[in-house]
């Protein structure tokens, strides 16, 4: 599979191209806009159309909307006067799923939705009503998540491109989200609508004169500067540049065109183009880490658990110490995967075969065990859950795997072990069967009297490279 | 019924202000026919605060709940409902997987409009929510069915204007106070009685991962010991009848507690109230996913010298 991204977008979130175009000049030259980036689309053969909407704030990480179809009728919350809209989407679930799962690979927290009703959202449904009105591409919606900073959104995206090289789509990239977002207080007549400020105005120019010139990755690193200067301070910041800057590769030369730049009630709407054509201002100049996966403060529901701020290894209070995985001569290591506790490395590539050490539940940066150890610091058994283990095991395998160029389809083997096989056999088979069963490799569980570290369930894989 | 002093019988009057707040996770651990996920309880120290509210509003004769929610969130004025009657599914957009609930309420149009007439006389930027598609909000329902889970009296929902973001919570302060003031005058003209809603949460750092368990209370805590100073430094303001302190402290305990007061309707709330300097009722205070709620009473029924 070669998949890749053929476009990308970024449209206003306003309902008023969609609603009323007729009622301003500048309303309906940004509906023209849309009209063209549709037809632009359409012409690209893409075959996927991921959308990153700012007005779809989340908390608990990133939620993705993965039903396949969901309806509504959709009224905007400060402007219901101007009419409802009635929405039926095509959403490639499987994707939704795919691209979770690659989240959880890299370490996000994230989850897919699909409730009926669920409503989608202002953002979400301008853009899929004016790019893809008849539904031919198949969507997928990813919120904005109010607390998620740079690192955080641009493994976002890389996590996406994974699933889209995995499975070979054409996908366009679009990014619902305003430019200046300060809008007029009061109501307004719309012949009377402009940019809130001359500030704003030329804030904004300025930014899309750097996407004209194909320099995202320029605005992306200007994020937090642009926010100050022209945004509203609410939840959702300018983040969206961090995504869409590394669903490109964090590039600056790109093929950029602004197709219509024009006030929204004050805020300042704008339809860009960007084409992956490599022209524009050339190479980027990097300020910031090139970060391939998350580990962030997600676990505050254990309040006593370290700060994960620091790449320093933790020294565990109890159990064997942590070590740095030895560089011997085909040793695979992955700054994603949790320190040995000996002196050895994560993986060994002989010829095209990888030897795994054993990978158990530990999580890189922490060390904490999802499920819970299986003792306390007395040595006195305590209760745990088997599931969330092994699916644990099973993420830490996919994140070694990845480091050597590696993947799930291409595990041949698998040796399990278990410390108490009567109790905990049932719940790490219907784990193995969600997850790794799927692939195929032959396996062998074994009961053991005892693991390192308070685990209970430990894996030993041999895949091909 | 608690019999109302003549002076009150004679126009219409705020008979209790109340804070209530509106999590998902409480009308999701009640397991309410309205609501399709199911749960194995939670949060039973705000659940039971609920109760002893509801137990409290029992016993006062009133007519209408006239509830202001954060999340309604307009940027462009203040809206009021102003059809009388909504009903829908309403699925929380964060928490899809705890609240999907059947809504069905009465709004008093009659007087969402005197209240919007006078917000317009007085220079706030109002509008009439006329649209019969319109989905009402999660946070109104959610207050709503906490605080009265027939929904057998009608409401008056009043959106939640940004102006802390967009400018300052000073100037949200200056809107909020002319908001409540019209407000406690529309309804004194009514010749009704009013229970008052201000619908949210005190420090609100939410956790960013969930249980898988939802409702498993061993994971349920506040999320910084900061937020919980701020809470109970608040809360003591309002059960010892010091009010004016809450509105003079607002700035730094919005911001420095994340606080949900950035929505006004706290503010909105005292300033209906005239800002109170008798005591308030703490019904109940706990956690949901980290964030500080008090459910709270100002009887203003006992208090009819103090209505302005």
């Amino acid at each position: 599979m070669n998949g890749s991204l053929v476009g990308s977008y970024v449209v206003p979130v306003h309902p008023h191209p969609l609603l009323v175009p007729e009622q301003n000049e500048g309303w309906g030259r940004l509906r023209a806009a849309f009209d063209e980036a549709r037809d632009a689309i359409k012409e690209s053969g893409a075959d996927l159309l991921i959308i990153y909407s700012t007005t779809w704030p989340s908390i608990i990480g990133h939620q993705i909307q993965a039903d396949p179809n969901p309806q509504w009728t959709l009224v905007d919350q400060d402007f219901h006067d101007l009419g409802s809209m009635d929405y039926s989407f095509n959403i490639d679930a499987e994707f939704a799923e795919a691209w979770n799962a690659a989240n959880h690979n890299r370490g996000l927290q994230s989850r897919t939705v699909a409730y009926h009703g669920f409503p989608i959202d202002v953002g979400s449904v301008v853009a899929l009503k004016l790019l893809n009105p008849d539904n031919a591409i198949p969507a997928v919606i990813v919120s904005s998540n109010v607390y998620a900073n740079r690192s955080e959104t641009t493994v976002l995206a890389k996590a996406c491109l994974d699933v889209i090289k995995k499975t070979g789509r054409k996908a366009v990239a679009v990014t619902a989200m305003s430019m200046s977002n300060r809008m007029f207080t009061e109501f307004i007549d719309p012949s009377d609508d402009r940019i809130h400020s001359l500030k704003d105005d030329e804030w904004n120019r300025k930014v899309l004169e750097f996407l004209e010139e194909g320099r995202l990755e320029d605005v992306a690193q200007l994020s937090r500067t642009i926010h100050q200067q022209i945004r509203v301070q609410k939840v959702v910041t300018f983040k969206p540049m961090w995504w869409l800057s590394a669903m490109n590769g964090n590039r600056n030369n790109l093929t950029g065109r602004v197709l219509a730049y024009e006030a929204l009630h004050g805020a300042g709407g704008a339809v860009v183009q960007l084409d992956p054509t490599s022209t524009g201002m050339g190479d980027k100049e990097y300020d910031e880490d090139d970060v391939e996966y998350y580990r962030g403060e997600r676990n505050v529901l254990d309040a006593e658990e370290h700060s994960t701020e620091s790449d320093e290894p933790l020294t565990p209070q109890t159990g064997p110490a942590l070590w740095e995985p030895p560089e011997s001569q085909g040793a695979v290591n992955s700054k994603a995967a949790p320190k040995p506790v000996g002196m050895y490395p994560h993986a060994r590539q002989v010829g095209d075969l990888l030897y795994l050490s054993g990978v158990g539940p530990r999580q890189p940066g922490t060390n904490a065990i999802p499920g819970g150890p299986i003792r306390d610091d007395d040595g006195k058994p305590i209760e745990y859950d088997i599931k969330a283990q092994t699916r644990a095991v099973v993420e830490n395998i996919a994140r070694i795997l990845e480091e050597a160029g590696s993947s799930m389809d291409k595990i041949v083997d698998v040796t399990s072990f278990l410390v108490d096989m009567d109790r905990d056999f049932a719940g790490y088979n219907e784990v193995w069967a969600e997850t790794l069963g799927h692939y195929g490799p032959t396996r062998t569980t074994l009961a053991i009297r005892a693991l390192p570290t308070p685990i209970a369930v430990e894996m030993k894989v041999i895949a091909k490279i | 019924m608690t019999e109302l002093p003549p002076t009150l019988m004679a126009k219409g009057s705020i008979v209790a202000g109340c804070l209530a707040p509106h999590p998902p996770h409480l009308v999701y651990a009640e397991n309410p026919p309205q609501n399709e996920p199911t749960s194995e309880g939670g949060w039973e120290q705000l659940r039971w605060g609920y109760e002893r509210l509801r137990e409290s509003l029992s016993k006062i004769d009133h007519d209408v709940l006239v509830l202001l929610s954060p999340h309604w969130q307009t940027y462009v004025g203040t809206h009021f409902l102003g059809i009388p009657h909504f009903e829908g599914l309403s699925v929380d957009p964060v928490f899809p997987n705890l609240f999907r609930y059947n809504y069905d309420m009465n709004i008093d149009v009659e007087l969402s409009q005197a209240i919007h007439d006078k917000a317009k006389g007085s220079g706030l930027a109002v509008k009439m929510m006329e649209n019969p598609d319109f989905r009402v909000d999660y946070g109104t329902i959610t207050t709503g069915h906490m605080v009265n889970p027939a929904f057998d009296k009608p409401l008056v929902v009043i959106s939640s204007n940004r102006s802390t973001h967009y400018y300052s919570v000073e100037v949200m302060q200056e809107m909020m106070m002319e908001l409540g003031r019209v407000t406690r005058e529309a309804i004194e003209e009514s010749g009704k009685k009013a229970v008052i809603l201000a619908s949210n949460s005190l420090s609100h750092r939410h956790f960013t991962t969930e249980s898988e368990v939802p409702e498993d209370m061993s994971k349920e805590h506040i999320a910084s010991h900061a937020m919980h100073l701020w809470d109970m430094r608040i809360i003591d303001y309002m059960r010892t009848g010091q009010a004016q302190r809450i509105l003079d402290e607002m700035p730094e305990f919005t911001e420095q507690a994340i606080a949900e007061s950035d929505g006004g309707g706290l503010t909105w709330l005292l300033s209906t109230l005239s800002v109170p300097d008798y005591p308030a009722i703490l019904h109940g205070y706990g956690t949901i996913i980290g964030t500080g709620n008090a459910i709270v009473e100002w009887p203003c029924y006992a208090h009819e010298g103090d209505v302005q």
